[in-house]
């Protein structure tokens, strides 16, 4: 095994959502290359309360990369430098001995920080409650192949349907924008036949609260792709591009 | 028609607008370099395009050309002045370490900037040629004599070449952009746009690079 780490650590510290934040610079040592970063993060947090000192607030909840609820950006980039990895499965072992490494929480207007490490991502669930869902009763498991869906549009869905709402998508957007995470549940609703009866209600009012909410729109960067832990293709952007433009052609309301 | 309003104005909405007034000016782009070609088949041939366009029965037809022209010129520029501030307002407090952008291109990032740039070129471009030809000349000159006049002067020349060579790099995002933000999008065409973008940028800025580097080393004539 190779040895363990000594770090520097600079770490956004900030008391609640109006006080100022800034930087507090920590060393850790002897810490294990087999350590997940958030394992790192609980080492300094121990010997932070051992010396009365308030703990780092960071989301953290799985720690199995689905739940979407970790999120920090390490040295610039959300989720640290691996591809299609979370936070919580990021693991020492890519990091050097005697690294700084400079840990920042996702920074968008519509994501204020909390506390330190921690951000509101409740615009999320706005824009889910708009029209993330299906409104009609699951009922009980149905028989396999009742509803015909080809392979194809089976893939793509559930590609779609990866999304974990992490944000990490708005964290690396230029932009915070957040097209990659709204179109991820446009696009996978839109393909399936459960989905397909309410698409365009769906994609206006989701749209809409996206708008209210104040993120950015889309330069087509393509960065959030780049960053996106379940690696979401920017096609469901062009997806959700495309279904705004048929809800406004043939949308039975008048909005 | 509110509703065209509100959907033109919503975060998808101006991208289509954005994308729709770019097309149409990536169009014009070929036009108007097809037509500066002329330059190099001499001065009567290019003469005789000009007057073509401007002093035969074909003027009413070119003026209502130019309103739309600078109608979409205009709707693309102030479109873009929302999106920008919208975007950047999107984010009120930065990083501390630079994103590191994986994947985006530069060009990409900098869309706001090199348009601007290419909007302050723009303005003395229609100065020096447009306004020069059509309200500002000693009779006699023809638009031949102004081009070479004015590819003369190194300055300018550098301008010219410096701002087209930024239009090359905002059209390196902006073509395959639009298209993508129009929704079109799918694996088999995908690589195609991307790289027939590509091409296409390369063929404005090279174009259009072209002449203040032939005349200004031809020395003016």
């Amino acid at each position: 095994m190779s040895g363990n780490l000594n770090l520097t650590l600079k770490i956004w510290r900030q008391a609640n959502r109006t006080s100022i934040g800034k930087f507090e610079t920590y060393k850790v040592s002897n810490i294990s290359t087999d350590a997940s970063f958030l394992e790192m993060l609980d080492i300094l947090n121990e010997e932070l309360q051992r010396k009365n000192q308030e703990p780092v607030a960071f989301d953290h909840d799985c720690r199995e990369g689905i739940c979407g609820a970790c999120g920090l950006v390490i040295n610039g980039r959300p989720h640290g430098p691996i591809k299609g990895t979370t936070t919580c499965q990021l693991h020492m072992r890519h990091f050097k001995d005697g690294d700084t490494i400079v840990i920042e929480p996702w920074r968008a207007k519509a994501f204020p920080v909390i506390k330190d490490l921690i951000v509101d991502r409740s615009a999320f669930e706005k824009i889910q409650q708009a029209g993330g869902f299906v409104s009609i009763n699951t009922g009980g498991v149905p028989d396999a192949n009742a509803i015909p869906i080809s392979k194809e549009i089976a893939n793509i869905a559930m590609d779609a349907a990866a999304c974990i709402g992490c944000g990490a998508c708005v964290a690396a957007c230029k932009n915070a924008s957040a097209m990659l995470f709204v179109s991820a549940k446009v696009s996978h609703l839109a393909h399936l036949p459960q989905g397909k009866v309410e698409r365009f209600e769906r994609v206006e009012a989701m749209v809409k609260v996206m708008d209210e909410l104040g993120f950015g729109s889309c330069t087509n960067t393509y960065a959030c792709e780049a960053e996106c832990p379940k690696e979401i293709s920017v096609r469901h952007i062009a997806k959700m591009n495309r279904e705004y433009f048929a809800a406004k052609l043939k949308a039975r309301n008048k909005d | 028609m509110g509703w065209v309003t509100r959907a033109i104005s919503s975060s998808l909405g101006k991208k289509y607008i954005m994308a729709l007034s770019g097309l149409f000016l990536v169009i014009y782009l070929v036009i108007h370099l097809f037509g500066n070609t002329f330059l190099y088949a001499g001065k009567d041939a290019f003469n005789l395009y000009v007057e073509t366009l401007t002093e035969s029965s074909l003027k009413p037809v070119i003026r209502v050309i130019e309103v739309v022209l600078l109608l979409g010129f205009l709707i693309h520029i102030y479109d873009g002045i929302r999106l920008t501030i919208g975007n950047w307002s999107a984010r009120p407090n930065r990083y501390a370490v630079k994103p590191a952008n994986p994947q985006s291109t530069a060009a990409s990032r900098t869309m706001w900037l090199t348009a601007s740039i290419v909007f302050f070129f723009l303005v003395v471009h229609l100065q020096q040629f447009w306004y020069t030809y059509h309200y500002g000349r000693i009779p006699g000159v023809t638009m031949y004599d102004i081009v070479v006049g004015t590819f003369r002067d190194p300055l300018y020349s550098l301008i010219y070449l410096i701002s087209v060579l930024l239009l090359g790099f905002h059209l390196y995002h902006g073509f395959q952009s639009s298209f993508q933000s129009l929704g079109l999008n799918h694996p088999k065409y995908r690589s195609l746009i991307v790289i027939f973008g590509r091409i296409y940028a390369v063929v404005i800025a090279v174009g259009f690079a072209s002449f203040p580097i032939y005349f200004y080393l031809m020395g003016g004539k």
